[in-house]
């Protein structure tokens, strides 16, 4: 089979094309390893654990945001060559190496979980299964790599992206946190921009609901907190006299 | 040359390596923390089954002796018993943290943490959160430590030596992989937090990080070794397709009632039970179906027997003939529990066969084998302190090595991380405040920036063939079962490697450049499984993970030493170092039959 794999950095790119042999249930990253080994010792990939567990080998295989440790061959023809290129939403290293590291930033930006002051913290199986959802997320940034938002219009890092909107889901639907990020989701995250088309749940390759379990009740929080007009009038009138 | 001063760095930023950060920081100390990968892909991140930790939410009757006893027993003797004790008195604290800094554990119907049988494990003890607890640990504490402002995170940069100014370490030598080039760290002290060696083998569920780097930085700067011949295979790796052959299936399948069988059908671990474990083990398939349905007095099923034992199982029964088509044993739980029981806990073993092997569990059996899994030996070191015998060197985590002798029991690594992480990080940053800084010696830095360096100048030697050679040899002499003569030929094979290494030839540029990076990573693996083959070849006995086929049985004497490998004037020597001695009454307490 043939790869045609995105190779070079800054304005020096190009596509070059390497044939590898086939043997049942190959996956795309093996297929880099193999021209790694045979002719391209300096390929670029990241990649760490090989069994769709650490979200390392981020790339688009024929244009689709994918891990290509969980990509299997088997799936694409074998009589057309398969493109291999790095995500496009952020920018490149080398090769299908991309700096991914304005997410690491944007974490730091939210207000990690608070924990109440008590001794022995129960919480119900059924009241922790959404926010269990939103935490099986591995980090692949897929979802960023195909958010319109990032990849044609560029709003990071002002508009946080779909992985952080559920990890602010995450916190914000934790029945024991004692934090309050919904200001911040609106304002810092920009959480607006989002306009549910869904693509990240499309790509996301541990099946997370992002849009409907995550960002839209996300979205109705923020609304009923900040539209809501009676809550509006309890806040800047009688709710005001009891803060102290 | 850029140049970073810390008080304590930390070289991994797996489980123990964030852990240990944290605590230096609180104790006052800059901490450095550098990051093969980036944040959050460490190896910890794997971890499937759960978090060893005597809580007693599932059987109040577990404590952290019952647990110390479990350790003990499953390290077939040779664990250092203050590293156990300490741990099992620990762990319920540290996970208990974890959820205090966020992280969500599956809960019983009462509310708490829910605990997993796992193999070994007297009780049920394996917090866990279905078959992803590596990751929400991990996770959790890289969400702790990017807001504490004085741990600074290096990413993707790689130690490539420590640096010692006289006899203490004071810092190392390291490349960063987006732009390839160098540093230099200068600290106080130097915590080892790198994983294991499991890159050495073809069949493995390791990552390409682990390639013993923290076992070959810290042999290089003078330190001891020990316990190198105890590699623990995984009883339960997957055998195909070939593209993931060794990826791991967890312990967790059999801890929720899944069951191995042979070829003809058989239930074949009732046919493996040793003799010290057959009072704690089901007799006959009747009790082990009671103790499935939670029946007071049942004990486990023999497929819960320890890693070991089970690993060899499975091997005997496929060198017998009885091996399922695709070379392995079947383990089902298909016909144990219902699909959705299934999916729910354990999702990640459902969608990994369903992608990976077009195979859906919940209606068929898995053909599993022993995969290389886990390095019980790694850097000597003070129980309560993780110091090494260097000055200004202390290791934790799998990198260190004591607490599991001769085999470690599941969810006993992650419980293993966070207590010696967080010790380690205390005393680093107390020997770091006390002491004056030294910059490390300047022909030390050079010598250091000429080696990563080299392999950038002539050379004829591919990394990625060597490193298939060294694979290689590693399953044919160094495997799962050994013999002297095999071990002697392979330390022959792994010697000729070595003269090779300095040939290793990487082209192309220096930023992210894999050849570069793989060219480095051999000397390391290297190291460690020459350390690996050489004890080996000296404990003339089979014990936990050490099986010989020339010496098939425990030899006593044997079973009273740990053996140390270090870095003598000639080279690697081997050299015994007796066990040290537990207090008598909890050596009554491990040696009674059952408990």
């Amino acid at each position: 089979m043939k790869l045609r794999v995105q190779r070079g950095s800054g304005d020096d790119l190009a596509l070059e094309e390497f044939e590898v042999a086939l043997e049942p249930g190959m996956v795309v990253l093996d297929a880099l390893h193999r021209i790694q080994a045979s002719d391209a010792p300096d390929l670029a990939v990241r990649w760490n654990c090989k069994a769709g567990k650490c979200g390392s080998c981020s790339a688009e295989v024929n244009g689709q945001p994918k891990l290509t440790c969980m990509t299997r061959l088997s799936d694409y023809p074998d009589d057309e060559p398969l493109l291999v290129q790095p995500m496009k939403a952020f920018p490149l290293v080398r090769d299908l190496v991309c700096d991914v590291s304005w997410n690491y930033e944007v974490n730091k930006r939210i207000q990690p979980y608070q924990h109440p002051d008590i001794d022995d913290p129960r919480m119900a199986q059924e009241d922790v299964d959404r926010v269990q959802e939103f935490r099986k997320c591995i980090e692949c940034f897929l979802c960023q790599d195909t958010c319109h938002v990032l990849r044609e219009h560029d709003l990071q890092p002002e508009f946080a992206g779909p992985r952080f909107l559920i990890r602010l889901a995450s916190l914000e639907m934790h029945p024991l946190d004692e934090g309050d990020r919904l200001a911040a989701t609106r304002d810092d995250f920009a959480i607006g921009y989002c306009n549910i088309t869904k693509c990240c749940t499309e790509v996301c390759p541990e099946h997370i609901e992002i849009t409907d379990n995550g960002i839209i009740p996300l979205k109705e929080r923020v609304v009923d907190e900040y539209y809501d007009p009676l809550r509006w009038l309890w806040r800047n009138t009688v709710g005001k006299v009891f803060e102290v | 040359m850029e140049r970073v001063e810390c008080d304590v760095l930390v070289i991994g930023a797996g489980g123990a390596g964030l852990r240990a950060a944290i605590s230096a920081a609180e104790a006052g100390a800059q901490v450095a923390l550098v990051s093969k990968s980036l944040l959050g892909k460490a190896h910890t991140v794997m971890a499937e089954g759960g978090i060893a930790a005597a809580l007693g939410n599932m059987d109040e009757r577990d404590n952290w002796k019952v647990h110390f006893r479990d350790t003990i027993r499953g390290g077939k003797g040779l664990c250092n018993w203050e590293m156990a004790k300490l741990h099992a008195e620990q762990s319920p604290g540290r996970v208990r943290e974890l959820e205090r800094w966020g992280a969500v554990f599956d809960r019983t119907p009462d509310g708490r943490i829910n605990q997993r049988n796992f193999g070994g494990h007297r009780y049920p003890r394996l917090a866990h959160v279905g078959d992803r607890t590596g990751l929400e640990i991990i996770r959790t504490l890289q969400d702790h430590v990017i807001h504490i402002d004085e741990v600074a995170v290096h990413m993707e940069t790689t130690v490539t030596r420590l640096l010692k100014s006289g006899n203490r370490v004071t810092g190392a030598l390291a490349y960063r992989r987006t732009d390839g080039e160098l540093m230099l760290f200068a600290a106080g002290a130097v915590i080892l937090a790198t994983g294991g060696i499991g890159k050495a083998y073809r069949v493995t569920s390791n990552s390409w990080e682990y390639t013993g780097d923290g076992h070959a930085l810290a042999y290089l700067a003078g330190g001891d070794l020990v316990d190198m011949e105890f590699v623990q295979f995984h009883p339960t790796g997957m055998v195909w397709p070939p593209s993931v052959k060794g990826t791991l299936v967890t312990e967790g399948v059999r801890g929720e009632g899944g069951i191995l069988l042979n070829s003809e059908g058989e239930r074949f671990m009732f046919n493996y039970i040793p003799e010290a474990f057959a009072a704690e083990t089901a007799k006959d398939e009747a009790e082990a179906e009671a103790w499935l349905r939670g029946e007071e007095g049942a004990m486990r099923p023999p497929e819960l027997l320890t890693r070991d034992v089970v690993a060899r199982a499975i091997m005997d029964e496929v060198k017998a003939g009885r091996g399922s088509p695709q070379g392995g044993a079947f383990l089902d739980i298909a016909n144990r529990r219902d699909a959705d029981y299934i999916r729910r806990k354990l999702p990640s073993m459902y969608h990994q066969f369903k992608e990976l092997a077009g195979l859906d569990i919940t209606e068929e059996s898995m053909q599993v084998g022993p995969t290389t899994h886990y390095m019980m030996g790694g850097v000597r070191v003070d129980p309560a302190s993780g110091a090494s015998s260097v000055a200004g060197l202390y290791a934790a985590g799998e990198a260190a090595a004591g607490m599991h002798g001769a085999n470690r029991l599941g969810g006993n690594s992650l419980s293993d991380l966070l207590v010696f992480g967080n010790l380690s990080g205390q005393a680093a940053a107390t020997f770091a405040a006390s002491s004056d800084r030294l910059p490390p010696a300047g022909d030390e830095v050079e010598a250091a920036s000429a080696a990563a360096l080299a392999p950038f100048e002539a050379g004829d030697e591919n990394p990625y063939h060597l490193h298939q050679e060294l694979q290689e040899i590693m399953e044919a002499h160094v495997g799962i079962v050994r013999e002297g003569g095999k071990l002697e030929a392979g330390i022959a094979r792994l010697e000729a490697l070595q003269v090779r290494l300095s040939r290793l030839h990487a082209s192309g540029p220096r930023a992210y450049n894999p050849g570069w990076h793989l060219c480095l990573d051999l000397h390391n693996m290297l190291l460690a499984s020459l350390a690996v083959a050489r004890a080996g070849l000296e404990r003339t006995e089979s014990r936990g993970a050490h099986t010989r086929l020339d010496f098939p049985d425990y030899d006593d004497e044997l079973g009273r030493v740990n053996l140390v490998v270090r870095k003598a004037a000639d080279g690697m020597v081997v050299v015994r170092a007796p066990l040290a001695e537990m207090p008598k009454e909890l050596a009554e307490f491990v040696a009674r039959e059952a408990v």
